[in-house]
């Protein structure tokens, strides 16, 4: 059977046994009201007409699938085109869902917006969409991010967004979705809650997909005028996983199609130090929906790491969990030093600087194309620009800029 | 019967309402939290809360976050809960012990293992927060072979084909949540809890108890007149962290407080 027919996830919001609606009380009549009104408006014209008008207008897509020539001879295999997320509006993939969300937001009747952000690109992009529709925002950001991301943090301030540093835990992602779901549950009434990621409870995972398949989509398309057929190999990286499941998602019924999901793998997977729950963690449920976690033997949550702050998080969104059970998908890791190593080919080579976290993705591609021929294509989503990072980079680096 | 349907048995006899404090299991430590525990139900507790600790309480204020923190920094996970309800149960064969928190420990656990070792440590129901009837088909069956009665929550957003659902698939009681926010919130309207626990109480047989932004007497006098039962949190851990691990003080001062609840209540 395609996957496509299988017409995941189901009415409860299950891909198998992944993801559905584990959440309290307080916000289960929120989310269900959510699911109502996302159903009906994929499918109302007015709405898919309004989306359509932003993503070009606004947001700039299509974006261009690019020919990394020079990148590609140098690995010496096979040709790499980068889909270009990273010339989107606000420089991220992240704003062809934010767009998305906003529109429901506003039909809904909601007046306030929040949300949580990890390198801030989800922050940022949430920013804009509430500068772009008027509507206030607050941004939870845990503490230690809000020190490595301080470029995003300013410019989430400049669209007028109120950014709360978050103190608890291990003041990474995790606690900052942990403490936007507590403001959600105290302002139910007027707030919507923009998820970043195809993670939280259902509809999030299936909303967020949909909204992020234009890459796919777009990718499809391009392929055909560029090359004349599809790539061989498609590779993302995978924090929550959604730039990944928007390249992926269209695909999956494309068997021919060998498909790479690149986790943070930190220090080294075996040192424990990484952010890979698919890759070295197991089934649990947080956040809403049952999917692959890093938690120790007694169902705490560990604190992840990775040089990537859009990575570093210990949960994966359920489709993903769902697509390495079924083996549809190939789920590897790429540690900090070889991410850092890819940054620094790709801005050298092509003049385009990628973000930490497509690095990633890019490292994995340094790996798989020298072993195959040049005839080969590879689809590297580079899901965003690498400006937001060059501080980290700088201080990992011993650089004071 | 059960403990938790004596307990409201006896409760509605004697025309008291019941009165549950929550404390964070080993909360400043396994020994003083069971002294505690003693000597709260001397002080006029009907039935105990002990919170499971998790790294990501959600649905949790500032007071009870800094509580699992606490205690998981001292190395408590879900055997060192089990081994405390275990060592209170040796000594106290009557009041019901209700263990609340979050799914991805019983997950990790296994259901039947968790329901297992619940039923073994003298454990009466579970509220898993996260966890809402959906999703809890296959728990609920391990609890029921265990029995353990699964409690599910009820807020003031849920609708009544909700309601319906959560009261079929709930035992022992319905606990309901008397504000939109996290627990130690302070924001309780008296009227509207009023209104809620009314309604539900036409939809179900099950005792309805109320938590959540209960903080002092006054509040609990106000809720109690309402409700089957008043769950007080927040207002307790906050006490217990500011006693530290000085045990006369702990001792002294936060089964005063709960004596305080039992007298404010009776007299409602």
């Amino acid at each position: 059977m395609k996957y496509s027919e299988q017409d995941l996830p189901d009415k409860s919001g299950h891909f198998g046994p992944y993801g559905g609606m584990y959440f309290a009380e307080t916000l289960m009549d929120s989310v269900l009201e959510l699911e109502e009104a996302y159903e009906k408006y994929r499918q109302d014209p007015e709405f898919i007409a309004e989306l359509e008008w932003e993503l070009k207008h606004f947001v700039g897509r299509p974006s261009p699938l690019y020919h990394a020539r020079r990148w590609s001879q140098e690995l010496g295999g096979a040709q790499i085109y980068l889909k270009r997320e990273d010339l989107n509006h606000t420089g991220a993939h992240k704003i062809n869902n934010t767009v998305g969300q906003a529109l429901l937001a506003r039909r809904l009747g909601k007046t306030r917006l929040i949300a949580e952000t990890g390198a801030g690109q989800h922050g940022v992009a949430s920013a804009t969409v509430a500068a772009r529709f008027g509507l206030p925002c607050v941004v939870y950001m845990g503490a230690e991010d809000v020190q490595r991301q301080a470029p995003n943090v300013f410019r989430m301030k400049l669209l007028g967004a109120e950014v709360r540093a978050v103190e608890s835990g291990s003041r990474t992602l995790k606690d900052a979705l942990n403490e936007a779901i507590r403001d959600w549950v105290t302002n139910i009434d007027d707030t919507f809650y923009i998820i970043g990621t195809v993670a939280g409870p259902h509809p999030y995972p299936k909303m967020v997909r949909d909204f992020q398949c234009v890459i796919g989509r777009e990718t499809i398309v391009q392929s055909e005028d560029l090359f004349g057929r599809q790539p061989d190999a498609l590779i993302a990286c995978v924090g929550g996983g959604s730039n990944a499941i928007g390249l992926f998602h269209p695909y999956l019924d494309y068997d021919n199609v060998e498909i790479y999901g690149v986790e943070a793998g930190g220090d080294g997977l075996e040192t424990g130090r990484h952010a890979a729950p698919l890759c070295a963690g197991k089934p649990g449920i947080l956040h809403g929906n049952k999917t692959y976690l890093m938690s120790d033997e007694y169902g705490q949550i560990i604190e992840t790491h990775s040089v990537s702050a859009g990575l570093d998080y210990p949960g994966v969104g359920p489709e993903h969990a769902y697509l390495k059970d079924i083996g549809r998908v190939n789920y590897v890791a790429i540690n900090d030093k070889e991410a850092m190593e890819a940054f620094h080919m790709l801005t050298r080579t092509e003049g385009i600087i990628p973000a930490l976290e497509s690095s990633h993705a890019l490292a994995q591609a340094i790996k798989l194309a020298p072993t195959m021929s040049p005839d080969k294509v590879i689809v590297v989503n580079l899901s965003g620009r690498g400006d937001k990072d060059i501080n980290t980079v700088a201080k990992l680096e011993g650089i004071t800029l | 019967m059960s403990r938790i349907a004596a307990c409201f048995t006896k409760a509605a006899a004697a025309k008291r309402t019941v009165l549950v404090p929550y404390l964070m299991g080993c909360d400043p430590d396994m020994e003083l939290s069971l002294a505690l525990m003693h000597a709260l139900v001397e002080a006029g507790a009907d039935m105990l809360e002990l919170g499971m600790p998790f790294s990501d309480p959600m649905a949790d204020g500032p007071v009870i976050q800094a509580a699992s923190e606490r205690v998981l920094a001292a190395g408590v996970r879900l055997p060192q809960i089990f081994e405390l309800a275990a060592k209170f149960r040796e000594t106290d064969q009557d009041t019901p012990l209700i263990l609340m928190g979050y799914a991805n420990p019983i997950e990790i656990t296994g259901h039947e293992d968790f329901a297992r070792q619940a039923q073994a440590a003298g454990v009466d129901g579970v509220i898993t927060v996260d966890m809402p009837p959906e999703e809890s088909v296959d728990l609920s069956a391990s609890f029921e072979k265990h029995a353990i009665d699964p409690i599910f929550l009820l807020s003031p957003t849920t609708p009544d084909h909700r309601i319906e659902a959560v009261t079929q698939y709930g035992r022992g009681f319905i606990y309901y949540v008397s504000l939109k926010g996290v627990t130690g919130s302070s924001q309780l309207d008296t009227g509207d809890v009023a209104e809620r626990v009314g309604h539900i109480k036409t939809l179900t047989d099950l005792p309805v108890g109320v938590g959540f932004g209960i903080s002092d007497p006054a509040s609990a006098a106000s809720v109690a007149t309402l409700a089957d039962a008043v769950v007080v949190g927040s207002a307790i851990v906050k006490r217990i962290a500011a006693c530290g691990t000085d045990r006369a003080r702990l001792l002294e001062e936060v089964p005063a407080f709960v004596g305080s609840l039992r007298q404010a209540i009776d007299q409602a």
